[in-house]
This record gives C-alpha cells, structure tokens and sequence, in this order.
C-alpha cells in the first residue's frame, strides 16, 4: 500500500520538478538501504548502460566456452526459459540481458568457488530479441548470445 | 509462507542440484490492470540468496523481467547428504521469505 503512495508520489514529482526532487530523495532512502541491489544497472535502456552500471564497463570478449540454452521460437515471451553454462573456471559471475527489453538486465548471479558456473531460470521477452549472457572471470567481461523469436511479447498486458 | 516456495536440494557424487520455485507476481510496473485501466505497481523480488549450512553459495539479483512464479537452478559442489540448504528473497517492497531444505 505504502509503495502505492509512493508510485504515485513520484509519478508527481516528475511533474513537478524541483520541488519533487527533494521529495523523491527523501522517499528513495528506505529502497537503498534495502541491499546493494543495483538498481542503476536494473534500470538502464541499453545493454552498454546496464554493463556500465554493473561493472563499469562495456568491452566484451566473445567466448564459445559460455553455452547459453534458449528456444529459437518463443511462443510466450512472459515465460521464456534460459539457461547458461559455462566450461571455464574462475567465473565470478553471469548476468543475462534481453537486448530489447524495455530494460535489458535481466538478472546478475554472484558465483563463489564451490558454485558451478551453470544458472537456469525463466525470463521475459517483450519481443524477438538476442539474448547475451554475460561473463564475469579473471577480471575480464567474457559474452555469447542468442536470437530468439518472440510471437506474443510478455512485457505489455 | 513456507507453502509459497518448493526447495529441492539433490546430491549427485559431489555435485548438489538446486532447483527452486517461488510463488510470486513479479510484477514490471507496465502492465495495466484490464479491469481498471491503471498501471499495477512494480513488484519483483529483487535479490536470493542460497546458503549451504550458513555459508552463502550463490546470490541472485533480479530484475522485473524474471517471468512471474520464477524458477531457478544452479549447482554447487561440497555438500553432503543431510546438509542443510536455505533460500531466502527479498522484494522491492521489503517483503521477503526463506525455505529450507535438506540435501538428499
């Protein structure tokens, strides 16, 4: 209910301006104090500005080491099924994006050194997109992707 | 809540199976209510994190375009059969849950 309020709140202070600006800042603390939930890269428009966001930088190096599973032809993008599987060691992390979505990132998995470096989930696909899996081992940013036709978008209502 | 989440935690030689299922509307935030016109408020879990007797093994960050009762698995190495396994979420309303499971 509250974050209700707070929808509408800050759908004001887009309106309003400056005076909003003090009210959004007030209104945003109790989200950050939440967990170090990344909420720039989560909201970035573009792949470059999620990666940026996220590791602070955009240089990827293709890799034929990550296998990521996807349908060619999704017929439900509100349930498209991922997953990626990496043959390398090392690997830090794997963040997937859906290089269309209205916000690309997807979903970020912080690995250690007794995970497998194998995460399978289930995402949304707002139209016929490539999907990247993106790589974080030794320091460096390793990518693959995918395109996967969409036939019914799973973003809109 | 432990009846919205299904945790199964399976040991294979050193290899632990995780796979998971959430009860969750994982709202966008985009999506209008076809009934009222106006637009359901955003509401995803935002982060998991899966621990194997108290040591955290993977943390998920999520983004609202994990499609809604989300699904994950992952594997991890270094468990034994009667270990212990916890999930726990959180979402970006402060709401949040756990479940535990017993690797077999």
């Amino acid at each position: 209910m509250t974050d209700m309020k707070r929808r509408t709140l800050l759908k004001g202070t887009l309106a309003f301006g400056a005076l909003g600006m003090a009210f959004s800042a007030g209104l945003l603390t109790p989200r950050a104090a939440l967990a170090a939930w990344p909420q720039g890269a989560f909201e970035a428009k573009s792949v470059d500005d999620a990666l940026k966001a996220l590791f602070g930088s955009t240089q990827l190096e293709g890799n034929d080491k990550i296998n990521i599973k996807l349908p060619e032809i999704a017929e439900n993008g509100a349930v498209v099924p991922v997953s990626v599987e990496v043959a390398m060691d090392g690997v830090e992390s794997i963040s997937i994006l859906a290089e269309k979505n209205p916000t690309p990132l997807t979903s970020s998995y912080t690995l250690n050194a007794a995970t497998e470096p194998f995460v399978s989930t289930r995402i949304k696909l707002g139209k016929t997109t490539s999907v990247i899996a993106v790589v974080k081992a030794g320091g460096k940013l390793h990518s693959a992707g995918k395109e996967v036709k969409v036939t019914i978008g799973g973003c809109g209502g | 809540m432990a009846n919205k989440m299904r945790v199964v935690a399976k040991l294979a030689g050193d290899v632990t199976t995780v796979k998971a299922l959430i009860k969750h509307p994982m709202d966008t935030g985009q999506v209008k209510d076809k009934k009222t016109g106006e637009l359901i408020p955003a509401h995803f879990i935002q982060e998991l994190t899966c621990s194997h007797n108290g040591n955290v093994v993977m943390t998920a960050l999520w983004g609202a375009a994990i499609s809604k009762d989300p699904y994950l698995s992952f594997r991890f190495k270094g468990a034994k059969a009667g270990d212990k396994f916890t999930l726990s979420w959180v979402d970006n309303k402060g709401e949040k849950d756990s479940s535990e499971a017993v690797i077999s």
